[in-house]
């Protein structure tokens, strides 16, 4: 078993035969996942694959039945939700800003839950470091930008308070494929910081190869690969892998 | 009530006895002490604990003419004996004043033996006049404690008048003999009274009575018809003033058909026990009132339009209970005072409407802010326990579908009559439009926002007042909106349980048919809901959260 001493070199994020049933149905059937510091990992499959589930066991959304998360070592379930949510990014699919908040209290909100003095100063910092210059965009309201926009306010979000593990959950699914190649820029930088850790869910096979060391492919609640990019084009191993990855573009 | 349906009649408010005060002070350019909630607070159902023998006697009546012009006449009669009165005119129904009396709020009202036989009791067969009295006096004592003081000396009762010179020359003087010589005869009759067993269908077969032509008239035409010709027999009600303004003759109902309708003093328990010098001022009146008294005051009243105060005066005066009246004003000046627009009228009671009008924001706003206090929290807290909301809403829901006047009679045992009640109502229909919107507004707060909040490290209460909150705002203050003006319509029913407000000239011009009256509350009254609406409807667009209204 790891100790607290061993916090400091545990893995970011690890899940072990994680459970979660809903009804008869199975979301996930003994998931087995690791996401070692500074790695950013995907998840893809077709919907209902569980991958969805399995992002959200990370911050406490979910609950498995069986198995177990754990954030840098710690298991979620011994864990306040709020106090771990809040120094987890956690980027939403269509953004999930707060319409009656300005851009700039949008992406100083994890700091301001933090207390942190500076908050707003972070909120600024983030949006600069997204692409979008404070000045101009921090007194807008997130309904007067445009979808991609709007994504990169939510990545600042999660990126304010400098958090160690960011999940993000679908960041690109809603917007066209221009504003998507753009975007992905941006995550891939915003990914490669220093000591960053990331688990992403998405559909789109060239996005996880563009922005993940690795990718995961799930099926029914189950995890049936996990490798590199290159690994996966090599030996997919699988026929289901396989025509996965014809499918998406990147066989 | 038998007449509610069929016969709008005369009403006068305490409005009338108001008028003159408020125009004399408004003269003397003197602020209006308005009679104002805090006045009404004496209309709680347990008086406070004064001394029996000085508490005033609540005088109540119903919403017409002759009932408020007896109820005027006990005040006065109890007031010349020494006793203090506090009068409460006008009550809704017969439902309301009847409930008031058994629940002590009220401790007498003019009631007729036949309404307590056939509406109280819900019995179905008639009898004597006599025996009819001693039926409710019985039961009314066994069941309730409440009793009927001796007969007034009249019957109120369906009638059957026609003109004079047809009675002359027909040779007719009872219904029988009317009966032989109907066939020529072309009668215009209520179409309540067409229907009903104890009118014209149980007529038919009691006297074998056949029409050469009935059609139908309302109330307030049939008067004319019968005077002018167009019709030879009409129905009418035994002490209506208008009987004796067109000269028409009552055929005596000689095989007893019609329920008697004999008016009598109907006390409460605790008056009957504890003041004997009311009861027995009370009990001069016994037998001195006959028919045709009572069709000439009801006639001064309504046709001639002279103040109920006076027509009281007069009538005790003439009976030689009370001092002559002093003859200030000689001749019957009218409610109205001269004829003139609809416009000079109203300015010319522009006291009264805007007294009325503050008391009908009073009402309004208090059970309003009641309802906001209670709801918008509530509404907040289901979306917590989402469980409870169904059965909430549900519940609020049953409240709505409660009929109005329903409601205040239910509520007479517990809170009495006046603003209490009133604003007890008012606040319960409210409830379910604000508690609705605040709930779903709540609730359905862009989903994406909460998540995301929530998925953030935002508490659920931070989520509830820091996002859905602030979303829900406007559709809250729709439901704000909407209860508010639903309140201004519903608050001129409080006018029948004696809380004042715009409904009362609605309700006595409604009676009265007097149109001018009617508009006098019912125009303010649509101008005040106009005016919450659009003022409401602006603080809705206000509380939209910025970044929403700049999107839309």
């Amino acid at each position: 078993m790891r100790g607290p001493l061993s916090f400091e070199t545990a893995p970011a994020l690890e899940g072990r035969g994680l459970v979660k049933k809903y009804h008869a149905h199975r979301a996930l059937d003994g998931v087995d996942v690791r996401v070692e510091r500074g790695e950013a990992v995907a998840l893809v499959g077709e919907s209902g694959s569980g991958k969805t589930t399995l992002l959200r066991t990370f911050n406490a959304l979910v609950r498995p039945d069986a198995g177990e998360a754990r954030v840098e070592g710690r298991p979620v379930a011994g864990e306040d939700p709020v106090a771990l949510r809040r120094r987890t990014g956690y980027v939403p699919q269509e953004g999930g800003l707060l319409p009656h908040w300005t851009v700039l209290r949008n992406a100083s909100l994890v700091p301001t839950l933090l207390g942190m003095p500076d908050a707003a100063e972070r909120g600024r910092a983030a949006l600069a470091r997204v692409g979008l210059d404070p000045d101009v965009f921090g007194p807008r309201h997130p309904l007067q930008l445009s979808g991609g926009q709007r994504q990169r306010v939510a990545l600042a979000r999660a990126l304010a308070a400098d958090p160690p593990v960011i999940l993000l959950d679908e960041p690109f699914g809603a917007l066209d494929a221009l504003t998507r190649g753009e975007l992905v820029e941006t995550f891939r930088e915003a990914l490669a910081a220093p000591g960053t850790s990331a688990l992403l869910v998405t559909h789109d096979l060239r996005v996880a190869f563009r922005l993940a060391q690795r990718v995961a492919v799930l099926k029914d609640g189950r995890i049936l690969r996990c490798d590199t990019p290159e690994a996966l084009r090599a030996r997919p191993g699988d026929a289901y892998v396989a025509a996965l990855l014809a499918r998406g573009g990147v066989a | 009530m038998r007449r509610a349906a069929g016969a709008p009649r005369v009403v006068l408010t305490r409005l009338r006895r108001l008028l003159p005060v408020l125009l004399g002070a408004l003269l003397a350019g003197a602020p209006q002490p308005v009679r104002g909630l805090a006045a009404q607070e004496g209309a709680t159902p347990v008086p406070p604990a004064r001394d029996a023998r000085t508490r005033p006697v609540v005088v109540a009546s119903k919403p017409f003419a002759e009932s408020l012009l007896l109820g005027e006449v006990f005040a006065q009669l109890l007031e010349a004996r020494g006793v203090p009165v506090d009068r409460r005119p006008g009550l809704g129904a017969t439902e309301i004043a009847f409930r008031a009396l058994v629940a002590g709020a009220v401790d007498v009202y003019p009631e007729y033996t036949g309404t307590g036989l056939l509406v109280i009791l819900g019995e179905t067969e008639a009898g004597s006049a006599e025996s009819v009295y001693r039926r409710v006096s019985r039961l009314f004592r066994e069941r309730w404690g409440v009793r009927w003081l001796a007969p007034l000396g009249f019957q109120n009762t369906y009638a059957v008048a026609v003109r004079r010179a047809t009675a002359d020359s027909l040779g007719m003087a009872t219904l029988s003999g009317l009966a032989q010589r109907a066939p020529e005869l072309v009668a215009g009759l209520t179409p309540d009274f067409m229907g009903r067993a104890d009118g014209l269908v149980g007529l038919r077969e009691a006297y074998d009575l056949r029409f050469g032509e009935v059609r139908p008239l309302m109330q307030a035409v049939k008067y004319r018809a019968v005077a002018e010709g167009q019709v030879d027999v009409i129905d009418g009600y035994s002490t209506d003033g208008a009987l004796d303004r067109f000269d028409l003759v009552v055929l005596r109902d000689d095989r007893g058909f019609f329920p008697p309708y004999q008016a009598a003093p109907l006390v409460s328990r605790r008056l009957a026990e504890e003041r004997p010098r009311a009861l027995a001022a009370l009990g001069e009146l016994a037998g001195l009132l006959d028919e045709s008294t009572m069709r000439r005051a009801n006639r001064r009243l309504e046709v001639d339009a002279v103040p109920v105060e006076r027509v009281a005066r007069e009538l005790l005066s003439e009976l030689g209970l009370v001092a002559a009246p002093e003859t200030r004003d000689a001749g019957g000046a009218g409610r109205n005072g001269p004829e003139g627009g609809l416009g000079r009228y109203l300015w010319g009671r522009r006291g009264v409407i805007l007294a009325l009008t503050v008391e009908h924001l009073w009402l309004v706003g208090l059970s309003l802010g009641a309802a906001v206090l209670v709801a918008v929290p509530g509404g907040l807290a289901l979306v917590r326990h989402p469980r409870h909301a169904e059965r909430v809403m549900r519940g609020a829901g049953v409240l709505q579908t409660i009929p109005s006047i329903a409601l205040l009679a239910f509520m007479i045992p517990l809170l009495g009559i006046g603003a209490g009640p009133a604003v007890t109502a008012l606040f319960l229909y409210s409830l379910l439009p604000v508690l609705r919107n605040s709930y779903t507004g709540a609730l359905e707060a862009d989903p994406a926002a909460v998540r995301a909040g929530t998925a953030l490290g935002m508490t659920s209460r931070q989520v509830l007042w820091q996002i859905r909150l602030p979303l829900a705002a406007p559709v809250i203050m729709a439901g704000i909106r909407t209860a508010a003006v639903i309140n201004v319509g519903t608050a001129t029913l409080a006018a029948f349980i004696g809380a004042g407000g715009l409904g009362e000239p609605i309700v006595a011009g409604l009676a009265l048919s007097d149109t001018r009256q009617i508009l006098s509350g019912a125009l303010p009254a649509a101008l005040l809901a106009v005016l919450v609406d659009v003022a409401l409807g602006r603080l809705e667009r206000a509380v939209a959260p910025v970044g929403l209204r700049e999107a839309s």
